[in-house]
């Protein structure tokens, strides 16, 4: 696959993007730790949910 | 489960927990597929080897449409109050920002060696600047006000008057004489694309869609749990304070 002489505008291109779509997929992951982390920690110091269910239930 | 049971925020992060793996999967597998036949698309006649840039800028530019998504939350957060109506619209900014960022940036590395010039002031570029804009502060209002109703109610406002700017993005090209191409594939008359590049930029808009989808459902759960955390708190100083 050539990708003549425009090749680093390309290549930048898609780097680019997978870059921007790893960073969204960790910073979601990152968030989603921290949130059950916060949850358990809640859980841990005696505050339920008014139904009753733990805080990191789903 | 009926459409009504999703609007549960605790059945929604049941249904999440289940379905999100399997669209993850299908993500991937779809991206490769259209990265696999994006590499191996031949040349076009005019523009040579940058024609691959069209496979992910397009889809990204179809994507920063997601203000769309967030204006049809807005109605809900407005009409129905309903919480996940927001807990969707802020979801999808940061993601809707993304795909915007992404759009500009790639247009501007395709119209450098095809314009000779990696940015023009002309009406489609700019009106898709203006929203990139417009999401960045759609996202600052959110981080700005404590009350979450209140700030959800001052963000549906804004997302729907921001709505005005996507005709203006989408017929910017027939209305104003602009650098940017016409549209080539959702246009009257059917696409004026060849399937050799027809077939692999559905493929990548397919996947890029379901990437959306996936990391919208994700980065809802997580803004649910935030609200769960802050009710939680709300209630541990409850507690303490009597």
């Amino acid at each position: 696959m050539a990708l003549g002489p425009y090749a680093s505008f390309i290549v930048t291109s898609y780097a680019l993007v997978t870059a921007m779509v790893l960073i969204l997929i960790v910073w979601i992951a990152i968030d989603y730790r921290r949130q059950q982390a916060r949850l358990r920690e809640l859980e841990a110091s005696g505050v339920t949910r008014r139904s009753g269910r733990n805080a990191t239930d789903i | 489960m009926t459409l009504l049971d999703l609007a549960n925020p605790t059945k929604f992060l049941s249904l999440t927990a289940r379905v999100l793996p399997w669209l993850a999967g299908a993500t991937a597998i779809l991206l490769l597929i259209g990265l696999y036949q994006s590499a191996m698309a031949p040349d076009d006649y005019q523009q040579g080897a940058t024609v691959k840039i069209m496979f992910i800028h397009v889809p990204n530019a179809w994507l920063m449409f997601v203000w769309g998504v967030m204006s049809l939350s807005a109605l809900g957060t407005l009409v129905w109050r309903h919480p996940l109506a927001d807990v969707a619209a802020k979801a999808a900014a940061p993601i809707g920002a993304a795909f915007t960022f992404l759009a500009l940036v790639t247009g501007s590395l395709w119209g450098r060696p095809m314009w000779g010039t990696y940015w023009e002031w002309d009406a489609r570029l700019t009106s898709v600047l203006i929203l990139f804009l417009m999401y960045l502060g759609l996202i600052a209002l959110w981080r700005a006000v404590d009350d979450p109703s209140r700030a959800a109610r001052a963000a549906a406002i804004l997302t729907l008057v921001g709505a005005i700017n996507l005709p203006i993005i989408k017929f910017s090209v027939d209305w104003w004489n602009t650098l940017h191409q016409p549209a080539s594939v959702m246009r009257m008359g059917g696409p004026s694309l060849d399937k050799a590049f027809l077939i692999p930029l559905l493929v990548m808009a397919v996947g890029f869609s379901l990437l959306f989808v996936t990391l919208h459902l994700a980065a809802m759960r997580n803004e649910i749990l935030r609200r769960r955390v802050r009710a939680l708190q709300m209630m541990q100083a409850s507690q303490q304070a009597a």
